[in-house]
């Protein structure tokens, strides 16, 4: 089987007209749900959480078979993710992409957890902690983008969860938990 | 007695028809009449000499025969009925050869014609105008040798000599209802049957190889007049008077022109109103929806459609009309024409290519993309075997009727999922070798077969390639499953057929033992069994030996 790093290929990623867009319709709508899978995946292991399409994407290229992803395609299949809910672009030119391999009510559920098996009931944490914290080590929470953890946290506060205040350096903020 | 009828120009019908004597004859007769079809299947097998005719419904033409004029919705009247009975409503084709007459209507394709040799007529009458003539349609009349058989005398059967064994004629009628040009058919007659141009051929081809007879001054022997009468041109004074003559000619045909041309201006705008009300009618004609159209309504329309094309406009009825006749033959003829290159091709021509062909062909007299295009299209109404048929890419091409799309993806899908077209997929150039057609052909196929979903299309700095469409077998919710005795599966097989070679290649280099070693040593572990076995004492070291491989397989 073929790897791209850790992460394990499916067979079909060496069939070169998956690199190309398809123009028949029922074809193309198999070949954007296939690649829709596979980014999601490979981001997930990956804990990938931006695309920039200006940039290199090694899943977006196959040296095997030497065929890469057109511009076009690339939107292509990334715009389906966002139509979805499973994706964001960041940017009105389209060229960032903000993937969201848990929805951000997960994220929000998995911050919730996280508090609960710690004992963060009623504690202040920063920010940075919630991401780099000796607690999160092992846990999806390490690492997470920046973006993403501050809408989850921003979707608990709406409910009543937590509440978000500055900190004493400009750069960080507070979380205090009231679950 | 015998009593006219209303029908002045018929007489023959009506009395024989008061001749017979009790009702059931009289029934009898007239019910016969109404199947004139096979009376004149029957006429024609009998006195008319057979012509061939296409799948398309044109005449074959013979050797060195060129088509002079046409009319339409033309009767056939012998002066009795004892040769052959009325044909009605035919095309008439007057050629340099024969008089060709076609049971013709627009929508079935006529499989026979019959045809009189111009050889086999000995006379032709002059029109008389009349006041009878002026209120009925046209007729042309002429004479006919008859053979003692009955049948119409055949110059190239070869029965007896040239002239004489005709005993008998029969004047034939023809009668021209539709609307034609009667006197130029009737000059045009005279000047095809004055030519004898039957004759010339058969004089050239018994070996003389001069050109046509008459006609060339090549005079031998001094003198300003030649043999025919005609003054020769000899010297500074014969150019000078060939140059006379031209200017002279140019003049009167100049004059001519002009003189129509001045009668034409001033009659311009009663003719432009006359077109209008014929235009006006011919629309509200057709609009209006009566349930009932009998034929002699239709007959009229398609006579003033026809008058007014011949005058130069356009039919205003579009699509819903049968096409003018020009229109029609033309259809025809390309039918005929195309069949050859279509057969070249494969089964399917680009409609451009068979446009340049036909007019290549045609070398006078060519015709319009308009044209070609209309004639195409009027293939639908006729029973022609060839159809125009448009891609989604916009190309149009010719095909065969009989062509069946199903059998061309199955030879598509044979070729793609060969073991080389699995791993590096097919080009338009390759499907064109293996189909046998052209390249742009084969990629309007590959194109139709992507959209059904046959093949996806696969483009690179290689270039534009199909491959097998392997996407329907794969499940987006189990993508790492593989069916075993699917396309995926086979597909893969292909495809890491090279792979391990390249593996195989890299362990080698790397030192470590390929596949085949382990062979060896169980070919040495039966060599050691048997030798064992025997040996007995060394059964010791058989059983270490085995020991050894069991451990070395696991």
């Amino acid at each position: 089987m073929q790897k791209l790093g850790d992460f394990k290929l499916p067979h079909f990623f060496n069939y070169p007209p998956y690199f190309t867009l398809q123009p028949v319709r029922e074809t193309s709508e198999k070949q954007i749900q296939l690649w829709k899978e596979l980014i999601l995946d490979y981001c997930r292991i990956q804990k990938i959480f931006v695309i920039r399409l200006e940039e290199e994407f090694p899943l977006f290229s196959n040296s095997v078979v030497e065929r890469t992803l057109s511009h076009e395609a690339r939107e292509a299949f990334l715009s389906a993710l966002v139509a979805e809910g499973r994706a964001e672009w960041l940017d009105k030119g389209r060229r960032n992409c903000l993937i969201l391999w848990h929805r951000i009510q997960e994220w929000a559920d998995i911050i919730v957890n996280f508090v609960k098996d710690n004992g963060f009931e009623d504690s202040v944490m920063t920010v940075e902690e919630i991401r780099s914290g000796i607690e999160s080590r092992g846990t999806e929470l390490q690492g997470i983008d920046r973006t993403i953890l501050v809408r989850a946290l921003k979707l608990l506060e709406h409910k009543g969860k937590l509440a978000i205040f500055k900190g004493t350096s400009t750069d960080d903020e507070g979380v205090k938990f009231s679950v | 007695m015998v009593k006219y009828s209303r029908e002045p120009d018929n007489p023959t019908k009506w009395s024989y028809l008061s001749m017979l004597q009790n009702l059931e004859q009289k029934k009898s007769f007239l019910i016969s009449r109404k199947k004139y079809p096979k009376l004149i299947a029957a006429g024609m097998s009998n006195f008319f000499s057979k012509a061939e005719v296409t799948s398309s419904g044109r005449p074959v033409l013979l050797h060195n025969e060129v088509e002079c004029h046409l009319l339409s919705a033309v009767d056939l009247e012998p002066e009795d009925h004892r040769h052959f009975s009325l044909l009605k409503s035919g095309l008439l084709i007057l050629t340099t050869h024969r008089l060709i007459w076609l049971l013709s209507s627009s929508a079935s394709t006529p499989t026979s014609a019959s045809a009189i040799p111009l050889a086999a007529i000995s006379h032709i009458f002059s029109s008389k105008k009349s006041l009878k003539s002026v209120f009925h349609s046209p007729r042309i009349r002429f004479q006919v040798l008859v053979s003692s058989d009955g049948r119409v005398f055949d110059p190239s059967s070869g029965s007896g000599s040239s002239s004489g064994s005709g005993s008998r004629s029969v004047v034939v009628t023809a009668v021209i209802r539709g609307k034609g040009d009667c006197d130029g058919f009737l000059v045009k007659f005279w000047d095809s049957w004055r030519a004898r141009v039957w004759e010339t051929t058969k004089i050239s081809s018994s070996g003389s190889g001069s050109a046509s007879g008459s006609g060339v001054a090549t005079g031998i022997g001094g003198g300003l007049y030649s043999s025919d009468g005609s003054v020769r041109m000899v010297g500074v004074a014969g150019i000078l008077r060939k140059e006379q003559e031209m200017w002279e000619s140019t003049d009167k045909s100049l004059q001519d022109a002009f003189q129509d041309l001045n009668a034409l201006m001033s009659k311009a705008k009663e003719m432009v109103m006359l077109a209008e009300k014929m235009r006006q009618k011919l629309l509200s004609g057709t609009s209006s929806q009566t349930s009932g159209t009998n034929d002699e309504d239709m007959g009229s329309k398609e006579e003033m459609q026809d008058w007014l094309l011949s005058v130069g406009i356009i039919s205003p009825v579009t699509k819903e009309s049968a096409g003018a006749l020009y229109h029609q033959q033309l259809s025809r003829q390309l039918a005929d024409f195309v069949r050859i290159p279509l057969e070249r091709a494969g089964g399917m021509i680009n409609l451009i290519d068979a446009y340049c062909l036909f007019n290549r062909a045609r070398g006078t007299e060519l015709i319009s993309p308009d044209d070609m295009l209309q004639a195409c299209s009027l293939w639908e109404k006729f029973d022609v075997p060839v159809m125009l048929r448009k891609f989604d890419s916009g190309v149009m091409v010719i095909q065969n009727k009989s062509h069946s799309d199903e059998e061309v993806f199955a030879r598509i899908k044979s070729l793609v999922t060969k073991p080389e077209a699995l791993r590096t997929g097919i080009s338009p150039t390759d499907a064109a070798m293996t189909l046998g057609i052209a390249p742009a052909m084969a990629k309007e196929h590959l194109l139709t077969a992507e959209s059904k979903g046959l093949l996806c299309r696969d483009i690179s700095p290689d270039g534009f390639r199909f491959y097998i469409n392997l996407f329907p077998e794969i499940d987006p919710c189990n993508m790492y499953f593989v069916k075993d005795y699917g396309i995926c599966s086979t597909w893969i097989k292909a495809v890491s057929t090279t792979a391990l070679r390249s593996e195989a290649n890299e362990e080698e280099e790397a030192g470590i033992l390929s596949p085949s070693s382990s062979f060896i040593s169980h070919d040495n572990m039966t060599w050691h069994f048997v030798r064992g076995h025997v040996l007995g004492r060394r059964g010791m070291r058989f059983r270490q030996i085995v020991a050894d491989w069991f451990v070395q397989a696991c």
